[in-house]
């Protein structure tokens, strides 16, 4: 293990922020060198939650896999889901019924939202703002329980399967998102008066952690961060899967690289997923939840790659496939592993304030880093 | 860039790459002596222009170790895979974080369970198992009777 | 009616009838003690209780409701679970300053319940400097939170102590020349003569402009002094993990935390006191009658009620705004609180020499 040195010999104190700490979303260790309360480094120190995914997805079989990576970023466990069961129809080249896949965007955008409000609740409970953390769980609360009639399950609903989704929707499914959508609309806009327009919170959050868009590019962020500097990097507009391509939607960009423009990147995405659930809500197409496939999938000998979007940013599944029943090595590229290099770069000559609100802009979910 | 003329740009920096077109994207197989030289003119042709490095992992394969470097362009939306075949005895190669900064805690990940050195790292250590493990986990000899179950 | 002045006159003169007056003296030494005590412990169960059930219903939520009704004995059991926690002391600490600071902020609190007029001659001790004793010893508690931070032995405890004792010293500024623009006008530092002063009228709308916003400074400023929030950065949960006290458990931590809570309730007495008329009704000038009919509410109720009032409104506050970073919060009284209240005392001299007063 590492030494505990109290300080350096410049005397700069060092200090460790978690594992256990309520502003790290998850087991995130963070060791900062502190000058008063300028931040000179952070250093992270993870593996606190490794759990060997890609190692044991090895002696897994192609359908067993799949629910294995619910549990690494489980705010956007059907996304996950989502791009393991895309690779695999990669290898096999099956078709997925149009049925399936309207299903599975709806419900990935439902997920989205819901992964949303909750770094939306969070966030302003870090910077001290207690009271929308029972707002937006009020919302997240209506989304389980949409989920849960369907899927069976709140948090990581294994619903997926190759060849489309495990079980057909709920009778009640589309009365409960229409009514839904109706309600959020009101609600976002409330989350708006409440927070955005606070001299307070604007005042924490603008010129806080800013991220030039080279530096975006270089470390590989993805997701909100990129795009709040001006990275064009949304998976379902550069490689539309499923019918993403079919759907209208905004990318949403914005140009300041600050928290204040991540924060207004995942409002308004949140209003871009509300949009395209609207569109597809009402003209689910009947048919078959799900393709025929054998019941033992076997990838033939190759690379497949797939790019999925989640709430985080892009996640990469590359299986490498020797022909067997279990995948010969799978390496999950997650979008908090890259987004979380650039906070020792973003960090440096900050204070410990504009610290905690950029790693809440971040939006870190640990098990995602650690797998 | 279609497939056919990212193989003759980069034929033209580096005529022994061999190429592979079987999969999703063009897999070019590079000798790792050359790796870093041709990683540098990668990012800065103005042609290729692969500012995204968007994975960098390993695999195993039984007699030898095969870096994969999947590589993407910002404006030209084209991608490539970079294949490096290592000594399994003594898997050594360039790192690439200086212009690639992602690449700084992948090449960290490799190193901790594969055993490959990435020479001139600045901060070659373990990145997710603690400081006194021995082995390398996802190597396919690795065994670890405590551990790991065998079905 | 009703009248808490009436309990004591009759007390002593029972006291004084029976006994020698040294002995009665005692006695009345003794009761006041135990009256003062018994304030305290019901002030903080009331007031955390109070806090829990505001917070609930702005986050439309219920809040405590299982033990008692509306839950009021809930607190009561946290003390109880508080009391039979094991306190441990960190090895690091320096055990004799680590376990003297939370008596050193309780003492503090307690040693200002005494000049504060509770009702009408309800006062422990109305001493002539009423209003400049308050004022000081309350910089005391600074000294205790230090001691807190310091004597931990952890960094985390050592960042939240400096940062409440820089905003401590700061703010006691503004507060300080909020107070003086109302003691211009009463022209008195002790207690007694500043309420009798509002017997037409309250100090906040006789004054006008001037004292509301010495109103509005002094509010701020009691926010931050208490380590409130969106002040509370000394203690800031998601930053700090509870600041200069994590390292307290037990009744050592209940002591800072019904400090804290009694603190509150002083800052809004003070408030009362000065700006709305302490115990006085509300009078309107001189409507005989009018005041007359408010004389009937009794001036404990008058007291209770503003003091009450404007703990609500410091409460609203924490479950409304988020926290100002520390630069922001040191930049917000140097740069604007400080520069407005000396404007403002200016103006409140230049109001009272001229008679611009009601």
């Amino acid at each position: 293990m590492f030494e505990e040195i109290g300080t350096t010999p410049e005397g700069d104190l060092i200090i460790n922020v978690g594992p256990q700490h309520p502003a790290t979303h998850g087991v995130l260790h963070l060791v900062l060198t502190l000058n008063g309360e300028i931040i000179k480094k952070v250093e992270p120190h993870l593996g606190y939650i490794h759990r060997s995914i890609e190692k044991m997805c090895e002696s897994l079989s192609y359908r067993q896999f799949i629910y294995v990576t619910s549990r690494m970023d489980y705010l956007s466990a059907h996304i996950n889901n989502h791009a393991c069961a895309l690779v695999v129809e990669k290898g096999l080249k099956v078709d997925v019924p149009l049925r399936a896949q309207y299903i599975r965007v709806i419900m990935d955008e439902l997920t989205r939202i819901a992964s949303h409000e909750l770094w939306w609740s969070a966030m302003s409970m870090d910077l001290g703002a207690f009271t929308p953390y029972f707002l937006a769980f009020r919302e997240r609360e209506k989304i389980n329980e949409i989920m849960e009639e369907t899927c069976g399950a709140r948090l990581t609903m294994n619903y997926m399967v190759p060849g489309g989704v495990m079980a057909d929707l709920h009778p009640d499914f589309q009365k409960k998102v229409k009514a839904f959508i109706v309600d959020f609309k009101k609600t976002l806009h409330e989350y708006d008066e409440l927070i955005t327009g606070n001299a307070i919170f604007q005042n924490r959050m603008k010129g806080v952690g800013y991220i030039s868009k080279e530096d975006a590019i270089s470390y590989g962020c993805t997701g909100p961060v990129a795009r709040a500097s001006g990275v064009k990097s949304d998976m379902r507009k550069i490689a539309p899967y499923d019918i993403y391509d079919k759907v209208e939607f905004d990318e949403i960009l914005e140009t300041g690289g600050d928290c204040f423009a991540r924060y207004q990147v995942r409002i308004k995405e949140m209003s871009q997923s509300i949009r395209i659930i609207e569109q597809l809500i009402d003209n689910i197409p009947e048919g078959d939840f799900q393709a025929k496939t054998k019941a033992v999938l076997k990838l033939p000998k190759g690379d497949f790659y797939q790019r999925v979007e989640t709430a985080r940013g892009e996640l990469g599944v590359y299986i490498a496939s020797e022909g067997a029943a279990q995948p010969y090595r799978i390496k999950f590229r997650s979008p908090g592993f890259s987004n979380m290099c650039i906070l020792d770069h973003m960090c440096r000559g900050s204070k410990i304030g504009d610290f905690i609100a950029a790693m809440g802009t971040l939006d870190l979910v640990i098990p995602d880093i650690d797998r | 860039m279609t497939n056919e003329e990212i193989k003759i740009k980069i034929t033209e920096l580096l005529s022994a790459a061999i190429f592979d077109e079987s999969g999703e994207w063009l897999n070019i197989f590079i000798e790792s002596s050359e790796f870093r030289a041709f990683a540098q003119q990668l990012r800065s042709d103005k042609d290729i222009n692969a500012d995204y490095l968007f994975c960098l992992t390993c695999v195993d394969n039984k007699t030898h170790l095969t870096m994969v470097y999947h590589f993407s362009s910002t404006i030209y939306r084209h991608c490539f895979v970079v294949k490096v075949k290592l000594d399994r005895n003594n898997p050594e190669i360039e790192t690439i974080c200086d212009i690639w900064r992602g690449a700084e805690l992948f090449e960290r990940e490799v190193y901790e369970m594969f055993g490959v050195i990435f020479l001139n790292h600045p901060d070659l250590r373990k990145l997710i198992l603690p400081d006194d493990w021995k082995g390398y986990p996802l190597r396919k000899d690795y065994e670890d009777p405590i551990n790991m179950i065998k079905l | 009616m009703f009248s808490l002045e009436g309990i004591t006159n009759f007390i002593h003169e029972w006291l004084n009838g029976h006994l020698p007056a040294t002995f009665a003296l005692l006695i009345e030494f003794v009761l006041v003690g135990v009256a003062a005590i018994g304030l305290f412990a019901v002030l903080g169960l009331g007031l955390v209780w109070m806090e829990r059930k505001v917070a609930a219903l702005m986050q439309i939520r219920m809040g405590p409701n299982r033990l008692g009704p509306k839950g009021i004995f809930q607190t009561s059991a946290d003390t109880v679970k508080l009391i039979m926690k094991e306190a441990l002391t960190p090895e690091n600490a320096d055990k004799l300053l680590f376990n003297l600071a939370p008596f050193i902020v309780i003492i503090v609190a307690m040693l200002i319940l005494v000049p504060i007029a509770f009702a009408k001659s309800f006062q422990i001790w109305d001493i002539n400097i009423g209003v400049l004793y308050v004022t000081s010893v309350s910089s005391l508690s600074v000294i205790g939170v230090l001691m807190a931070g310091w004597s931990s032995g952890n960094k985390y405890s050592l960042l939240g102590a400096m940062r409440s004792g820089a905003q401590i010293v700061s703010y006691e500024l503004s507060a300080g020349l909020s107070i003086i623009s109302i003691i211009v006008l009463t022209g008195s530092l002790k207690i007694s003569d500043i309420i009798a002063s509002q017997e037409n009228g309250w100090w906040i709308f006789k004054g006008h402009i001037p004292a509301i916003i010495a109103f509005v400074i002094f509010i701020v400023a009691a926010t931050a002094e208490t380590n409130r929030a969106p002040f509370d950065l000394a203690e800031a949960e998601s930053e700090l993990t509870a600041g200069f006290h994590t390292e307290y458990g037990g009744m050592k931590f209940a002591l800072f935390f019904l400090s804290e809570y009694i603190n509150i309730f002083i800052v809004c007495a003070i408030c009362a006191t000065l700006f709305l008329g302490g115990w006085m009704p509300f009078h309107i000038g001189n409507w005989a009658a009018f005041n007359h009919i408010m004389d009937y509410i009794p001036s404990s109720f008058w007291f209770f009620g503003k003091t009450v009032f404007l703990i609500f409104v410091i409460m609203w506050f924490r479950w409304t705004f988020p926290r100002l970073r520390v630069d922001q919060l040191l930049n917000l009284e140097w740069k604007y609180l400080l520069p407005i209240s000396m404007v403002n005392l200016l103006l409140m001299t230049l109001v009272a020499i001229m008679g611009w007063h009601f």
